[in-house]
């Protein structure tokens, strides 16, 4: 296996009104071609924010960390990404090499020009197509994503299509130029399920036929079940555990993942409550000291967890999670 | 004995769409849909991407034109036509009918405080008189919502996607409506949080007696919130019913191929899920007869030229199709 993408100790903080807030926290993980890694955790813990800066396409009161990098490996040699300054050197990883499915497709189509001629100009501006080929092959991407008629859908403008079909058209839009890495936040929520099902289907043919590497971020722990090869799990910034898919769904070793699998609403039991993890999540101003998720867990052993960060532990050598329950010796 | 919330008879609504190459055409995105909610329940609503779950809503709210057909509201105080309510009256339903917004990220200014986004209705609608009453309208509607006096003075960008939510939840129900249309209003929440705000909801439902109208790709979440369930497909009402029963022994074929789609949490269930073959058709040009059959495998020739009525058998679980009765076996396996 070859390394597509390097993250090693991705630290992002925003600089706001009220003082600096951390979004991601010391974050490294690395994605092979081919490979599909789903991103999961809290809402709020940085998942886009991670995203984003494989594209370094944060806000401008973002501020990395000093030892944060991303590596890209490209045919031309590795390529570091938050070293990238001019718009012509970042072209490839926004839209050329690397490519995202935002969380609010609404956001991501101008309000006054309609989907097709975005399309086209995306396809444009990364392709050396001709004005025809890119209108033709927008159309058949469209009709790939299950978007009925999309002759005339290519000619209506964002506001006109449900929630749905606007989803669908973004995914058209960030596939049609066959990045080598695909970002899909959130890609399916606004879908049902039949149809989240061919998108699914079609991603996987996209790993496929061209190797593409995928990172998948979403609440919907079945549909990771169903496209992920591993998955890791994110809580205030951090990384608490990260495993081959299989693992973390039926071996979670983290309470933080402990947690959320229980919160699900299962299908085979509709009496049963549903039990959200206890407590408040922390203010982003006043992260906890310690680990990370000690204000909240049921688990916890003592003054260790709120004094001393955990680190990683590889439970086996695909599987590590970051809680003193798991370090080696205990502290 | 219940009483009926909304009652919408052949409701329609049409947009207006397209210009140069194709021409202008009307597209039904509600199709003479018949829907009766009930006071205090939690209802859902369910169906294909597309399929006018949420211009349903918005027509209830007359946030959009309707376009055909008759709706009514009833909640005991006042008894309102919708399809011809305007003025004073128009006015008085904005208090009554509420939306809480799917994006808890869109839908707060970030220049305003929690404290003021809550009050705004207030203000808007001329609710409350003193600054004082106001207040007090807040604070008791956030303490619900489990806001405290100091979340109420920061700036929602200090707030995570859930407690955003409950941000929002809290502006929809401050002028005390009896009736809440949710839009998909748990999907972008991690699934902890997103049992959070449901068991609020749900607590909300029972303890100030209001009734919502849930729309939701999540048949996991509808199946453990709603007490009844409706399913949409091209702009028609194809199955309602209790939710149980639905789940239980669904009707309709397409009801059957979106639980058959439910993503298994088993890794090893991959590509296990059954698929719908055929074609995905056009809301402006739309199949004859049963607009299911282009994908429906149980299609037979009577489907191709006949539309199915929605029918109502008397033990409350309404079905329009065909062949449910024979297919009633099946189906439930
Ligand atoms: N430009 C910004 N300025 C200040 N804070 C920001 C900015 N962008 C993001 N944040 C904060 O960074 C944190 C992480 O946000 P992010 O959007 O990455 O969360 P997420 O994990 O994607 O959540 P969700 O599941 O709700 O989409 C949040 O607390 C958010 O408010
Ligand atoms: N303002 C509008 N102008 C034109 N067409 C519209 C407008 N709003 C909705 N439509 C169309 O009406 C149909 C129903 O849309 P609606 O948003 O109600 O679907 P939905 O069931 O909520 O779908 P989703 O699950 O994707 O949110 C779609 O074909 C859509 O393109
Ligand atoms: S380190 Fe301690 S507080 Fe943190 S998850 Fe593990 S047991 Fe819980
Ligand atoms: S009426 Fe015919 S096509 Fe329509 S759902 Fe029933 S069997 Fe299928
Ligand atoms: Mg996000
Ligand atoms: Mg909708």
């Amino acid at each position: 296996m070859t390394a597509l993408i390097e993250v090693k100790n991705l630290t992002i903080q925003f600089r706001t009104d009220e003082g600096l807030v951390t979004a991601v926290d010391d974050v490294s993980f690395s994605i092979d071609k081919g490979q599909v890694m789903g991103l999961v955790g809290e809402s709020g813990s940085g998942k886009s924010v991670t995203a984003k800066a494989l594209m370094h396409l944060n806000a401008k009161n973002a501020v990395y960390g000093p030892k944060s990098q991303i590596i890209l490996h490209t045919a031309n040699g590795p390529v570091e990404v938050l070293k990238l300054k001019s718009a012509r050197d970042l072209k490839i990883v926004r839209g050329g090499a690397i490519s995202m499915i935002f969380q609010e497709p609404m956001a991501s189509f101008a309000p006054a020009i309609t989907i097709g001629d975005q399309m086209v100009e995306q396809l444009m501006l990364h392709s050396n197509m001709s004005k025809a080929q890119a209108r033709d092959l927008s159309v058949e991407m469209l009709d790939r994503v299950g978007i009925s008629d999309p002759a005339r859908r290519f000619s209506q403008y964002a506001f006109e299509l449900s929630g749905g079909m606007r989803q669908r058209a973004m995914i058209a839009m960030a596939i049609s130029t066959k990045p080598k890495l695909l970002i899909a936040d959130e890609p399916t929520t606004a879908l049902d399920v039949t149809i989240q099902a061919q998108v699914i289907d079609l991603m996987k043919d996209l790993v496929r036929e061209f190797h593409m590497g995928i990172i998948f971020i979403t609440h919907d722990l079945g549909v990771i079940a169903q496209t992920a090869d591993k998955v890791a799990v994110k809580y205030l910034g951090r990384i608490v555990e990260e495993g081959p898919v299989r693992e973390v769904i039926r071996n979670p070793k983290h309470p933080y993942t402990q947690g959320l699998l229980a919160a699900l609403p299962k299908l085979d039991d509709l009496d049963a409550p549903l039990t959200p993890v206890a407590g408040d999540i922390p203010s982003p101003l006043e992260r906890p000291s310690g680990c990370v998720f000690h204000t909240r867990c049921p688990k916890i052993i003592g003054d260790v967890c709120k004094s001393k960060l955990p680190h990683d532990t590889q439970v086996d050598p695909t599987h590590r999670v970051a809680c003193h329950l798991h370090t080696e010796v205990p502290a | 004995m219940s009483e009926t919330l909304i009652k919408a008879r052949d409701l329609s609504v049409g947009f207006k769409i397209g210009s140069g190459f194709f021409g202008k055409s009307i597209l039904k995105a509600v199709d003479h849909v018949d829907i009766d909610i009930e006071k205090g329940s939690f209802f859902g609503l369910v169906g294909e991407s597309g399929s006018g779950k949420t211009t349903l809503g918005r027509a209830l709210l007359k946030a959009v034109p309707i376009t055909g057909g008759s709706a009514h509201y009833t909640d005991g105080e006042v008894d309102y036509d919708l399809t011809t309510l305007a003025g004073p009256e128009l006015k008085d339903y904005r208090k009554r009918a509420q939306l809480i917004f799917q994006d808890p990220y869109a839908a707060l200014s970030p220049r305003m405080t929690v404290r003021d986004i809550i009050a705004e209705p207030l203000e808007v609608m001329g609710l409350t008189k003193t600054r004082e009453e106001t207040d007090a309208r807040v604070r008791q509607i956030a303490a619900k919502c489990r806001l405290n006096l100091e979340h109420l003075r920061r700036f929602p960008h200090a707030f995570s996607g859930g407690q955003r939510q409950r941000i929002s939840i809290a502006r929809a129900l401050v002028s005390g409506p009896k009736f809440v249309v949710a839009d998909e209003s748990v999907a972008a929440l991690d699934v902890s949080i997103q049992a959070d705000v449901l068991n609020l909801l749900k607590e909300l439902q029972r303890d100030l007696k209001i009734t919502f109208l849930f729309i939701s790709h999540d048949l996991s979440v509808v199946a453990h919130t709603c007490d009844h369930l409706a399913v949409m497909y091209l702009g028609r009402l194809v199955e309602s019913a209790p939710t149980r029963e639905v789940f239980k022994a669904p009707r309709h074929p397409y009801t059957k191929a979106l639980f058959s789609a439910i993503p298994s949490l088993d890794p090893d269930d991959r590509g296990r899920a059954q698929k719908l073959e055929g074609e995905i058709p056009s809301p402006t040009n739309q199949p004859s007869g049963c607009k299911f059959h282009t994908r429906c495998p149980f299609a037979i020739d009577i489907c191709k030229k006949d539309e199915p009525k929605l029918e109502h058998p008397g033990d409350g679980h309404e079905v329009a199709c065909h062949r449910w009765r024979e297919l009633a076996d099946t189906l439930a396996a």
